[in-house]
């Protein structure tokens, strides 16, 4: 018994060093998924962040359609960065919907006026509440939805080129 | 010249510690002491298994230093004239223990595979016998040399951020030649290249150290910590020279640095670090004392008293060091707490709580000879905590505030050297301590049983701290999950058994030492405990607050007044000086958790937004807010708040927090402005202003916070006071032998 004992310190030491490896060898990005990727988009209604084009809320994502949801607002410099590939993800028909972070009126309409509007609806979400009941953590950040309003697939940052594939694999699946 | 200098003693250095543990190596093995199964060096393998368990072998070294002089000298007849000399020392009796040994070394004179210098000393005529007692006199300078080396190869260092010499890479990354006297000192080891070389430097001046003072211990277990001591030095100094050379060159070179983080620009960092460093590194004298009694199957009471200044000193400095870096961390950082639960504080904490545990149990050692197996295995867990505490912060495994560039490579390399030397520790520690013997038994109820009882309490709580720590890591690796660990969790969970502990150091001290009474104790403890209660009371009928800082305020008082009790009724001039640094020591932990719990309990904040000449209430101050002005320090330009505070009737205070900018690197800061009071502190820090001419600004009344750093004061003087006492009194004892 006090033989085995003696034994502990080093077995749990080697407990450490498992992890410690672990720490080192797992790949070092600091993404922090959704929990919410598999479940139903949380409940919310939000209202038109411009004028003429309507607000977004949760029964409007499940209308038997998979989209793209995008997290954006007229502030954040990457979001311009993706504009461009969203506007070809729209030509491909693909239906993207954006909640507007902390947003104004004016500066979102300069913005899509000047990187183009792909986007279906927008709901103006000015204290994040939304985007924290979605999991997201910044801006930009994209959401595949599939026709019943399930989250399938999250993207961190800008979509860029070479993710399109991902993305348009993704909304098949949701299909 | 003065960095080929300093890299040149790098590796002169790390060849005198490959000596050093060679020579180490093979004296122990000439004595046939060596362990079967690594020391952590790796190079144990080479040993014939059979040697270390020769039964003569072990029957000379296991008995107390009395029994060894007498079993020597009937084996001396080989060893020759060397061996004259002390060996009559070593009829002396008591004295021998240090003599008689050193001649036991040549006993088994099989083996004459040591190094170069070891066929030199072999081949004398005396045979190898008196060559393992040469061995081991070789191996003090040795050490003594290494130490030399190193401290000049950061002296090195230190020059040439001095000297702002911007061909050599880590002065560029990490100074700049415009930055205050001060910091180019500092900056030399604000940096993962210079900190890692402050820390091998300290650890071989421990060796050195070791070498000149420690007289104590018997011949071959000094030579065992010394080569202990070498097999750690030597792994990272390979770290230093393969990984991490701080001495490298950049051609060509820039005109000038990029500059120091501006947190760092402190005066904190002039002593912080060093001060940490010394805590930490020193612990490794400890590490490599009980390494080298396992291998010696020598632990007892005078290993004990042996190590115990060493164990003294490095808490010390790990005391100043966690209650400095705690203070400016509240001041530099301006967030108003004083312990975020960060992993690098965890890192500093854990060795701390492991030092502070094996600081008790091996008074329990020295005075009363039990606790064997524990308190060696606290003293490979102490310096293991330090290693593991630097290898986290340099790794950035854990995310954290404090920690360094990230370089898989570096990380590994440690990792390895981490397996390979607290495993091996532990490994030998599994190996050899059943053959430790059992101690004196004791009752539970007794001087002994509350010191274990101390012991568990730190070693639940280093738990807790640890699996907090490592917890985020742990489920990553298991689910993938990612989350992280905050104070919620920890005061839970390591607040309730700090306040049981709190309590049980107010009963320690007041118990006999084997056996005690309950009652006998109730009745000494009554008095503290009724002004506990009183306490109690009194806070519950002026406010309500947590349980835990009610708990622990109500506690404060009742222990501060119980760690005086060893003093009553005793004649204060002729109380020992560790009795004095005890009762201070206890007392700084009942002042700091006083604090502690005031703070917590009864800290008000206020954040607004105010226009110059607005005024807001925050405690009992009114403060107004009369403007803000641009300013310029030496490197730095600065916007700085005027505010008046006042209160009640008293004199006004001025305060200027300012939010500083600093463009080598570009960083702002904000440097609170504190107002230090007998009862409290008025913590001031200035935000952002907006466009309608606001100013967001920041106030705290923290009512007896400066406690908590007062306490940590305290603790670390009853340290240095014990330490003296117990040097002095060995002082006396040496000499009062020596007459004899």
């Amino acid at each position: 018994m006090r033989k085995g004992l003696l034994w502990a310190p080093l077995a749990l030491f080697a407990l450490l060093v498992g992890f410690i490896v672990f720490g080192l060898v797992r790949p070092a990005d600091h993404v922090i998924p959704s929990k919410m990727i598999g479940q139903p988009v949380p409940g919310f209604a939000l209202p038109a962040a411009l004028p003429g084009k309507p607000g977004l809320d949760s029964a409007a994502l499940a209308d038997g359609k998979p989209r793209l949801l995008n997290v954006f607002a007229s502030w954040c410099l990457p979001c311009a960065a993706e504009a461009p590939v969203l506007m070809a993800l729209k030509d491909k028909g693909v239906t993207i919907d954006a909640i507007a972070i902390r947003d104004r009126p004016d500066d979102l309409a300069a913005f899509l006026a000047r990187w183009g509007d792909p986007f279906a609806r927008i709901g103006a979400d000015h204290d994040s509440r939304v985007q924290m009941a979605f999991g997201s953590s910044g801006v930009p950040e994209s959401f595949v939805i599939d026709g019943r309003g399930i989250i399938r697939h999250q993207h961190v940052g800008p979509i860029r080129e070479e993710d399109v594939p991902a993305i348009l694999a993704a909304l098949d699946g949701a299909r | 010249m003065i960095a080929e200098a300093g890299l040149a003693a790098l590796w002169l250095a790390a060849a005198l510690a490959a000596l050093q543990l060679v020579l180490g190596l093979s004296a122990l093995r000439k004595a046939g002491v060596a362990p079967g199964a690594g020391d952590g060096a790796g190079k144990a393998s080479r040993q014939p298994f059979s040697t270390p368990f020769l039964p003569s072998a072990v029957e000379a070294r296991a008995g107390p230093a009395i029994g060894g002089p007498s079993t020597t000298l009937g084996r001396n007849g080989r060893g020759g004239g060397h061996a004259g000399p002390s060996t009559a020392l070593g009829m002396g009796g008591d004295e021998g223990s240090q003599a008689g040994p050193l001649t036991a070394l040549g006993i088994d004179g099989g083996g004459g595979a040591g190094a170069g210098p070891s066929a030199a000393f072999g081949a004398d005529g005396d045979g190898q016998t008196s060559g393992a007692a040469a061995l081991g006199a070789a191996i003090r300078p040795l050490a003594i040399v290494q130490g030399l080396l190193a401290l000049f190869a950061f002296a090195c260092l230190i020059a040439l951020f001095v000297r702002s010499d911007m061909s050599v890479k880590l002065v560029v990354e990490n100074s700049h030649s415009m930055k205050p006297m001060l910091y180019k000192w500092a900056g030399a080891w604000g940096n993962h290249e210079g900190s890692m070389l402050m820390w091998v430097t300290i650890l071989a001046v421990a060796g050195a150290l070791v070498g000149v003072v420690e007289r104590r211990l018997r011949e071959p277990t000094l030579i065992a910590t010394l080569a202990a001591q070498a097999a750690i030095a030597l792994g990272f100094y390979a770290f230093l020279l393969f990984a991490s050379n701080p001495f490298a060159r950049l051609n060509p070179a820039p005109a000038d640095g990029m500059g120091l983080n501006p947190l760092l620009q402190d005066p904190g960092l002039a002593f912080h670090p060093p001060t940490l460093y010394l805590g930490y590194v020193g612990l490794s004298v400890a590490f490599s004392f009980a390494v080298g009694a396992l291998v010696t199957r020598d632990v007892g009471g005078d290993f004990a008293r042996a190590m115990r200044p060493w164990v003294l000193a490095a808490w010390i400095m790990l005391t100043i060091g966690i209650t400095a870096g705690s203070y400016w961390a509240y001041y530099e950082l301006g967030w108003g707490g004083w312990w975020f639960w960060d992993p690098v504080e965890n890192a500093s904490l854990m060795p701390w709580l492991a030092a502070t545990a094996l600081l008790h149990s091996v008074t329990v050692l020295a005075t009363r000879q039990g606790l064997r197996t524990w308190t060696v295995m606290l003293a490979v867990v102490a310096f293991s905590m330090s290693m593991i505490g630097t290898f986290l912060v340099r790794s950035g495994i854990l995310t954290s505030v404090h920690a360094f560039a990230v370089d898989p490579r570096r990380g590994s390399f440690i990792l390895a050297l981490l397996i390979l030397y607290i495993g091996g520790a532990l490994a030998l520690f599994a190996l050899r301590a059943p053959t430790i013997r059992e101690g004196t038994p004791f009752d539970p109820v007794s001087r002994e049983g509350a010191l274990v009882g101390n012991n568990l309490l730190l070693s639940a709580i280093l738990g807790v701290v640890l699996v907090g720590t490592l917890y985020p890591l742990g489920v990553e690796a298991v689910n993938g999950e990612k989350l992280s660990v905050g104070p919620p969790y920890f005061n839970a969970a390591a607040g309730p058994l700090a306040l049981i502990l709190v309590a049980l150091m107010a009963a320690g001290p007041l118990l006999r030492w084997r056996r005690d009474e309950l009652g006998a104790l109730a009745r000494r403890i009554a008095l503290p405990a009724l002004l506990s209660v009183a306490t109690l009371g009194a806070v519950l009928l002026v406010s309500p607050i947590g349980v835990l800082p009610l708990l622990g305020l109500a506690l404060a008082t009742g222990v501060g007044a119980a760690s005086l009790a060893p003093l009553w009724k005793r004649n204060l001039r002729r109380t020992p000086l560790f009795t004095w640094g005890m009762v201070i020591a206890h007392l700084g932990i009942a002042v700091s958790l006083f604090g502690m719990a005031s703070e917590s309990a009864f800290t008000k904040e206020k954040l607004v937004a105010a226009r110059p000449g607005d005024t807001v209430a925050v405690g009992p101050y009114s403060v107004r807010f009369v403007g803000v002005d641009p300013i310029a320090g030496p490197n730095w330009t600065a916007l700085e708040a005027t505010m008046v505070a006042r209160r009640d009737n008293g004199a006004p205070v001025t305060l200027k927090p300012q939010a500083r900018f600093f463009p080598n690197p570009p960083t702002e800061t904000n440097e609170s402005a504190i107002a230090t009071r007998l009862d409290g502190q008025l913590y001031v820090v200035l935000g952002k202003g907006d466009d309608d001419g606001r100013w967001q600004l920041r106030l705290w009344w923290k009512p007896f916070v400066t406690l908590i750093w007062g306490g940590g004061g305290l603790i670390a003087l009853g340290g240095a006071l014990s330490l003296l006492g117990r040097l002095r009194r060995e002082r006396t004892a040496h000499d009062r032998r020596a007459y004899l």
